[in-house]
């Protein structure tokens, strides 16, 4: 079974943002970048259906040359080799452009399925996946919670959690799934996988290896622009009701939340 | 000049990070506490690959560089002091010496399993008469026949009686130089060799979740192929042996005082006083501005001997010095950390009461600050 991990680089969730002097970026200066966090749970996945299936995981990521330190970290969980499109086209791209760039490289792959991570933590759109899959043409289950595919390899039965309820899909292979927290547990890039991944191939590819027009990706191809990028507002400092009882207390919470708050 | 670590120095560090703080962080407390060494985390360091990360994989390492292992401890570190010193000591001192002096035959008998992290090995080198003076051991070997006869005791061996421990690497004295220094040896001495007897210490002040021991060889007699190197050699295998041991000792004060660090100054920032952050009181973001410098300088003269090490050149004075500064430098940091949570980094409840007890060990362990003050001052010809 021939599985591709579709993965994006993410700045740490620990990393403090600051909006870049453009007002429509974030400001990379201090970013520490790693693999979306969605991604990893959609890289434990595939090493877990190549562990039961055999086959061959294929990583590919779209971005700049530090996208590689993700990609081999991918491939020092355990896949197998690594592709990174790499091109000043593509920057500015919205996820469309990433999509037609992922089609491009994985339509003539040879695959059973494609896992995704469900959306990048960074900004959040979650299309990615949808997009790729219709552009393959193949069916498509996303926010996956558990995932199984049939002894005969023939179709994957997806878990997918609503509110209250759960549902279970399946469709045929090949098939691209979106990962979602709780599918697995990621496993640590082991200290021998760090080494192993030294050896392990990874493509380097250019728009035009792909055989894509430069216009139809990057800034040029997209078709969303960023206006404005803007920070949440402080928190402002909480109150605490004084009083000397608990009645007085309470009754001084809802003098404050009439007066002073004006929600009573 | 490059200053930059490779891509697989990142991966590494942030892979050992985050299994740090997913697995060690959330038993740490209970395991100090307990005073408890635990075969659970032990496991998952094995099976992460932390046994033997600088031994060449032909024996079942990693064939990973020192800089490697040293950044890997110092993330261990960065969390917890006794997996560290699990970590450190079964590298550096259990897996080091059968690797770096055994002949074929022991290390195809032994490395294979101690990388895999399913035996661990100790150095027996302090004495209770025996200490700081480490060349004067009064445990004795003869060569009866075919076999060593060891008699004498050991004290504070890491690693050395837990279940998964496989032997002891001895230093005895095994006769007397003409200029009337003993004659060292070390001699490998399995467990379950009659005649010898570990017994756990308890009651640590510090990596109280590690396993250290006292060791008793009574007749205990081991047959004349467990010498470790040629007879005689024993003294030299030592010096050596502690210079990659102040490597992972400087590491686990970097490390150590990196995590005390990181928590004081997520404490800083969220504890209100006075109305305001105390870390916005220009007195204690002064402390943070120090930690930070000291911890930055720390990481350079550490990282520097071990590239002196990895390009193989001379690097005992560096590692004297990176040993000293960085367990002082965790001292300092550990200070201000406890300082900055004023109380609460009083009790068990918070981590930083733990660094704040670890740390001493680094100031002994290994040599103690006035010892590699001594190997200093006769490196750049003081005395
Ligand atoms: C938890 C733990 C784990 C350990 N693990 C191991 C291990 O795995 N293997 C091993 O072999 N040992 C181990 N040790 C032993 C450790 O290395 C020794 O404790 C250390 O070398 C100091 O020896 P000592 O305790 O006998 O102190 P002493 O040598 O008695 O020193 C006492 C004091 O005198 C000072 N002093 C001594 N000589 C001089 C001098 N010439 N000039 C100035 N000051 C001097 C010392 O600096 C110190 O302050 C461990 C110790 C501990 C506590």
């Amino acid at each position: 079974m021939n599985i591709i991990v579709c993965l994006k680089q993410v700045p740490d969730t620990e990393t403090q943002i600051s909006i870049a002097a453009d007002g429509k970026s974030i400001s990379t200066d201090n970013i520490k970048w790693v693999m979306n966090p969605y991604d990893e749970y959609a890289v434990e996945e595939a090493l877990q259906i190549r562990e039961k299936f055999g086959g061959e995981v294929t990583i590919v990521g779209v971005g700049p040359k530090r996208v590689t330190e993700s990609i081999r970290t991918a491939l020092a969980m355990g896949a197998d080799k690594g592709i990174l499109v790499d091109d000043q086209a593509i920057v500015g791209n919205d996820s469309l452009g990433t999509a037609r760039v992922l089609t491009a490289v994985i339509k003539d792959l040879d695959y059973d399925i494609i896992l995704c991570g469900k959306q990048g933590v960074d900004d959040d759109y979650g299309i990615v996946g949808s997009m790729l899959a219709e552009f393959l043409d193949i069916p498509q289950i996303s926010i996956a919670v558990k995932l199984d595919i049939s002894e005969d390899g023939s179709k994957v039965t997806v878990n997918r959690e609503v509110e209250g309820g759960t549902f279970v899909i399946e469709a045929p292979l090949p098939a691209l799934v979106t990962a979602q927290k709780g599918l697995n547990e990621p496993r640590y890039a082991s200290l021998p996988g760090i080494m192993k991944a030294k050896k392990k191939p990874l493509d380097v590819k250019a728009i035009a290896d792909l055989g894509l027009d430069a216009g139809s990706v990057g800034e040029a191809g997209a078709k969303i622009e960023i206006k404005e990028i803007t920070l949440p507002k402080p928190r402002q400092a909480g109150k605490i009701v004084e009083g000397e009882t608990p009645q007085e207390k309470a009754a001084n919470l809802a003098k404050f939340l009439h007066e002073e708050a004006k929600i009573l | 000049m490059d200053f930059s670590l490779s891509m697989e120095h990142d991966i590494l560090r942030k892979s050992v990070r985050d299994f740090a703080e997913k697995e060690i962080k959330p038993v740490a407390r209970e395991l100090d506490d307990k005073e408890e060494f635990s075969y659970d985390t032990m496991k998952a360091m094995a099976d992460l690959g932390l046994f033997g990360m600088f031994v060449s994989d032909k024996y079942g390492g990693q064939g990973m560089d020192y800089v490697s292992y040293i950044i890997a401890t110092e993330e261990i570190a960065r969390i917890d002091g006794s997996h560290a010193a699990t970590v450190a000591a079964g590298n550096s001192l259990g897996i080091g010496p059968l690797y770096y002096y055994g002949n074929e035959d022991q290390k195809n008998k032994y490395l294979p399993k101690a990388c895999r992290g399913e035996s661990l090995w100790a150095f027996g080198l302090t004495e209770p008469n025996a200490g700081s003076d480490a060349g004067h051991s009064q445990t004795t070997a003869e060569l009866i026949g075919d076999e060593w006869v060891i008699n004498g005791s050991k004290i504070f061996i890491t690693n050395a009686s837990t279940d998964i421990s496989e032997g002891i690497i001895a230093l005895c004295k095994t006769g007397n130089r003409e200029n009337g220094h003993p004659e060292l040896t070390s001699i490998i001495v399995e467990k379950g060799t009659p005649g010898l007897e570990t017994r756990v210490m308890h009651g640590k002040l510090m990596w109280r979740a590690s396993n250290t021991s006292e060791i008793y060889f009574e007749d205990c007699r081991v047959p004349k192929e467990n010498l470790l190197g040629p007879v005689g050699n024993g003294f030299h295998q030592m010096l050596a042996t502690l210079d990659g041991g102040r490597l992972s000792i400087g590491a686990m004060g970097l490390g150590g005082a990196q995590g005390a660090y990181d928590l004081a100054i997520k404490y800083a920032k969220e504890r209100t006083q006075f109305g305001k952050t105390i870390s916005s009181f220009q007195v204690n973001a002064f402390k943070l501005a120090d930690m930070a410098t000291e911890i930055e300088c720390a990481r350079l003269i550490l990282y520097k001997a071990c590239w002196l090490r990895d390009n193989e050149k001379p690097f005992g004075k560096y590692a004297a010095m990176a040993k000293l500064y960085c367990s002082e430098v965790m001292g300092r940091c550990v200070d201000h950390a406890v300082q900055l949570h004023g109380g609460y980094g009083l009790m068990k409840e918070y981590d930083v009461e733990r660094f704040y007890r670890d740390h001493k060990l680094l100031e002994i362990g290994e040599g103690t600050s006035e010892v590699q003050r001594i190997v200093i001052s006769r490196l750049i010809n003081a005395v």
